[in-house]
């Protein structure tokens, strides 16, 4: 969800972008993160914990705390909350460690 | 290895206030910034900033951070800016690691500042990692620069200002705050913050705290508990409130890491927040020419993170060669400022754990 109207701040209409979230076609907007255009989509889980395969959202978006880590582009442990979105990327929940 | 006259790890407020000073005093400086751009949590800060009108007091925190980065930017033969550039070690021989776009690099500064800033403590409950629940900043970051919203209806955890004003930004934004708990039996931040949630129906529940999180993947229900005044729980006081998101606000730490890896002495300080380095009034560390301002020697406001700036960068660029042409009397002021800044029972805290870092004399 995105803010529709807000008293101080003013959000133009941006250029949209496609991507592909575990074999989704979604739309981000040009200047989104990877997790603030995933979250506009209702998508709250981004990838699972390594041992336990808890659900893992993002925690504290400025690239802090690893939370939101998932695999885009083939290269896993990528931080989603401070990855900007690219027109055609190709994003997937992370399961275990990942591999280079 | 690429060599520095001043390196100022951190862009926000009080890293770029250094750099103003430093080069005022004709100082070369390169700034290295984690994120895209400079301002540091400044940026996402909708809010009309308190303190003192020589810290921009009545600004909003956006306008705040452009006006800064003007600052720095009229020097640009002075000035170098290294953004999306992380530094990802600090050695005791002001050497220094950094990682920028797939890159490793090594530097070598005559001087470094620190300011690396904080980092949100988090909070101990069941099922505290479940999706929905987020940071005060980071509910920031998705609603105030990407225009995301969190969720449709949300409870904040913590009566700190923080809490009080992201409650009142969620409100903004359109977000149902559904309640405000906090586990002291006091509200922690300034009452006018605190009224303004109150006229807008939010019930702000003191002596109370999230037992747990509830839902299949991510969150549905919190279930918040009374504490008595020993902060136990009373069984029975449970209830449950339908939400999709929870702000978690219960203070910062200093993002201490480096200066623990460049070996400098360190002491944990509860009221500054957690570990800080031990300074000389200077803002010195042990380490000579290793200096610190900011939230990564003691949790405060910004107004007080920009007078740690300008005064450190004096001091640095004057540890350089490079003296300020009013360097007595602009140092005095700015001493005066944050002596100002901190008086009154909301700086009693950090009085408290300056003197606890510094001994007595350093917080008078």
């Amino acid at each position: 969800m995105r803010i529709e109207k807000h008293p101080i701040l003013t959000f133009e209409t941006k250029e949209e972008l496609s991507f592909i979230f575990d074999g989704k076609p979604l739309i981000g907007y040009k200047g989104d993160t990877i997790q603030s255009a995933l979250h506009a989509c209702g998508i709250k889980k981004l990838s699972e914990s390594i041992e336990h395969h808890r659900p893992r959202g993002f925690y504290c978006a400025i690239g802090n705390c690893a939370s939101c880590d998932m695999t885009v582009n083939g290269k896993p442990n990528v931080r989603t909350c401070i990855t900007m979105l690219e027109e055609g990327m190709i994003v997937e929940s992370q399961k275990g460690k990942g591999i280079l | 290895m690429i060599e520095k006259d001043l390196i100022i790890i951190g862009g926000g407020p009080a890293g770029l206030c250094a750099a103003k000073t430093a080069m005022e005093a004709n100082a070369k400086v390169l700034i290295i910034e984690r994120s895209q751009k400079l301002g540091g949590q400044l940026v996402k800060q909708t809010h009309k900033f308190f303190g003192s009108e020589k810290t921009y007091a009545k600004t909003r925190g956006f306008d705040i951070a452009k006006r800064l980065i003007d600052d720095v930017t009229n020097y640009s033969n002075l000035l170098e800016i290294m953004t999306d550039a992380t530094v990802v070690a600090l050695y005791p021989n002001h050497e220094l690691t950094v990682y920028q776009y797939g890159v490793y690099s090594k530097y070598k500064a005559k001087a470094i500042i620190v300011a690396t800033g904080a980092s949100e403590k988090f909070l101990a409950f069941e099922n505290n990692d479940l999706p929905g629940i987020y940071g005060a900043g980071a509910v920031q970051t998705l609603m105030n620069l990407y225009g995301v919203l969190p969720g449709q209806s949300i409870v904040m955890v913590g009566s700190g200002n923080i809490g009080l004003i992201v409650s009142y930004q969620l409100m903004q934004a359109g977000v149902n705050v559904k309640a405000l708990v906090e586990a002291a039996p006091k509200i922690g931040g300034y009452l006018v913050h605190a009224s303004k949630l109150r006229r807008l129906g939010v019930p702000i529940l003191t002596s109370t705290t999230i037992k747990k999180a509830i839902g299949n993947e991510t969150l549905e229900q919190v279930e918040i508990v009374s504490l008595n005044e020993k902060w136990e729980l009373i069984s029975g006081t449970e209830k449950l409130i339908d939400v999709d998101a929870l702000c978690i606000s219960v203070g910062l730490s200093p993002l201490h890491q480096l200066l623990s890896m460049a070996k400098v002495e360190m002491k944990f300080v509860n009221e500054l927040g957690g570990m800080v380095p031990v300074i000389t009034e200077e803002h010195e560390t042990s380490t000579k020419n290793l200096f610190v301002c900011g939230d990564v020697v003691g949790i405060e406001e910004a107004s007080s993170a920009m007078v740690e700036g300008y005064l450190v960068g004096l001091t640095a660029a004057k540890r350089l060669g490079f003296l300020h042409p009013n360097y007595d009397q602009i140092k005095q002021n700015y001493h005066d400022q944050l002596t100002n800044l901190r008086s009154g029972p909301f700086g009693l805290k950090t009085r408290i754990g300056l003197a606890k870092l510094q001994g007595e004399d350093y917080a008078r």
